[in-house]
């Protein structure tokens, strides 16, 4: 560090500079060369010294909070690795992986054998880690190199992704289950029914047919639910352009259903101007349809299924529909609107239900704009309720 | 709890020798992972593929013993130091042993047959999934030094141990009532008992981690129960 050290070249001359007037005025030469070590002595007694070191600006230390500015906010967790070690880890990383890890090895994070491969590899790569944060997890790891020693490890998080791809594949297996399922029955009788030759008596030969007919029902309802499911699904992001009038066609839904349930098992509470609504009108009448028949069929068969639809607020109108039944218990609430989810399989199947009603209505409601709520309570009853904003 | 060593040779010898633990934690972690799916789904490569990475796991331990040894002899560590040291030769070999409980299983799996019969097929895998997780947070707390969790995790071998059990009761009630299975039974019975194995040492190494970070035992089961 020899360059940066300053000699008082200037107090050293005006030092020799008085030393020589001295001389010059008839001074002792002791006395001056005396006077003259003293100041000189003094000039750098006086410097100041290992100051430099302070003065000198720390790169390093503007170069770390520059990352550290530059990391930080970024959404995606990121881990900076300098040799083996973690110097560096945004906030998004930390909160994923602890607040522990800066400064560890870098194994102490990526401790699964994937990983460890990814951080042995010579080069830029990507691997795709399972249970990276424990249970189901799933994580993609891609490291990029920054310079020669350090590597930027990049983490993203595929959980939702595989979930949904999951769900996806369970959907396929539950809807070829359940189309499987009144298959078997009917070809197991009809395949009796021919066994038999015409040899069956005529009572049982009915009984036959009529299973047969109530589980290809049951096919036709599953297949038209699916059907509006995916078509319900493939229209969810375009905003319907009819206007309907809900008031009426609630109206005209529950007059079908009392039809078909028996007088006095509806109850309809509904205004009488009319409540104008941008609307599908067929999905509509299947939202209250669905909905309908879900209280007429696990609510209690004495008490009436209550309709009602009303303004609540200004811009907003709910329909709700109620029953008295042995209600739900909550563990199941967050569940209900995903496909095929049953709380209880044997009586929903046995009243015909094919585990998607609720789906549809879901993503109905959630085409119109609207908000569904189910609220219920155990031996009481069930109220599902829809928002929606009318047009004014 | 990071704070840096005035040697820096030290520091570096102590990091990676947590990394070379945390390797093995991760390598154990997935040994079991796959030694199960290959149970369930009766894939001899996946089999093979943990019996081959077990050998992977015996070399670091040696490596993490060698380390060790030469940070005692030469760095003379002390206090929380010396303790991490100490605990990391321990939990080097807990890791080992879960390694070579999930190769048990990997062995059993490939002789398990008719697999579709047995119930606890279903059990066994949530059961797995338990231990997997123990496994899986006691590194997480050894990275993290966190005394609490290690303690938590503690307390989960008891669940473990209840599923253990339950899968042997269900087990010997099917011995008895398909006498030609017993062979295959027998194999799953091992399985069950190598993961209640793994649920033990979890917990051996969480009680190592309380202790590297605190100094304090977590021996006895009693003990625990009623602090």
């Amino acid at each position: 560090m020899d360059h940066r050290r300053k000699h008082p070249w200037a107090g050293l001359g005006i030092a020799l500079a008085t030393a020589a007037g001295m001389l010059a005025s008839g001074a002792e030469p002791w006395l001056t060369l005396t006077v003259l070590v003293l100041w000189t002595g003094s000039l750098w007694l006086l410097l100041p010294d290992p100051a430099p070191f302070a003065a000198e600006p720390d790169f390093a230390g503007a170069a770390a909070t520059a990352r550290r500015d530059l990391l930080g906010p970024v959404g995606t967790p990121l881990v900076l690795i300098e040799g083996q070690r973690i110097v560096e880890a945004n906030q998004a990383a930390r909160s994923v992986l602890g607040a522990h890890i800066l400064g560890q090895d870098a194994r102490i994070v990526l401790r699964h054998p994937e990983a460890i491969r990814l951080l042995d590899l010579g080069d830029d790569g990507t691997v795709t880690i399972p249970g990276f944060t424990g249970g189901r997890s799933l994580w993609q790891l891609t490291r990029r190199r920054v310079d020669e020693t350090r590597w930027l490890i990049e983490l993203r998080d595929r959980t939702t992704e595989a979930d949904v791809s999951r769900a996806h594949t369970d959907f396929v297996a539950n809807a070829s289950h359940e189309l499987r399922t009144p298959l078997a029955a009917i070809i197991g009788y009809i395949e009796t029914l021919i066994d038999a030759g015409g040899k069956v008596d005529p009572a049982t030969s009915l009984r036959f047919h009529e299973t047969v007919l109530r589980e290809a029902r049951r096919m036709q309802v599953l297949v038209s639910d699916l059907m509006s499911l995916s078509q319900v699904e493939a229209e969810k992001h375009d905003l319907p352009d009819e206007t309907v009038d809900l008031a009426r066609l609630i109206e005209r839904v529950a007059g079908e259903a009392t039809a078909l349930a028996g007088k006095g098992r509806v109850e309809v509470t509904v205004p009488d101007a009319p409540v104008n609504l941008r609307g599908d009108r067929a999905q509509l009448e299947q939202l209250v349809r669905n909905l309908i028949d879900n209280a007429l069929k696990y609510g209690d068969a004495q008490a009436p299924v209550r309709v009602t639809l009303q303004a609540e607020g200004p811009g907003s109108v709910r329909l709700a529909v109620a029953d008295n039944g042995a209600g739900i218990a909550p563990e199941h609430l967050p569940h209900l609107t995903r496909r095929f989810y049953r709380t209880d399989p044997g009586r929903s199947r046995a009243a015909g239900g094919t585990g998607l009603g609720l789906a549809i209505v879901k993503h109905i409601v959630e085409r119109h704009r609207g908000q569904l709520d189910i609220a219920s309570t155990l031996g009481v009853g069930t109220t599902v309720s829809a928002r929606f904003s009318p047009v004014s | 709890m990071a704070q840096e060593h005035t040697v820096k040779a030290f520091d570096d010898d102590i990091t990676r020798l947590r990394g070379l633990i945390a390797e093995m934690g991760g390598l154990a972690e997935v040994a079991l992972t796959d030694a199960i799916e290959a149970l369930v789904k009766g894939s001899e490569d996946l089999a093979r593929g943990v019996i081959a990475r077990d050998k992977k796991l015996d070399v670091l331990e040696a490596e993490v013993d060698k380390l060790a040894v030469r940070i005692i002899a030469l760095r003379a560590p002390m206090a929380d130091d010396l303790r991490e040291v100490i605990a990391a030769m321990k939990i080097c070999g807990v890791l080992e042993r879960i390694g070579d409980y999930s190769k048990n299983i990997a062995k059993s799996a490939m002789k398990v047959e008719q697999r579709r019969k047995f119930e606890p097929l279903t059990l066994i895998p949530a059961m797995a999934d338990l231990a997997g997780q123990m496994v899986h947070d006691v590194m997480t707390a050894y990275a993290a030094r966190d005394a609490v969790l290690a303690a938590e995790i503690i307390a989960r071998d008891d669940k473990v141990d209840a599923f253990y059990d339950s899968i042997f009761r269900n087990l010997v009630s099917h011995m008895m009532e398909n006498p030609a299975s017993i062979t295959s039974a027998a194999e799953l019975l091992f399985v069950a008992r190598n993961i209640e194995r793994i649920g033990d040492h979890a917990t051996n190494v969480a009680e190592m981690v309380h202790y590297a970070a605190t100094g304090i035992y977590l021996t006895d089961r009693d003990d625990r129960k009623n602090a």
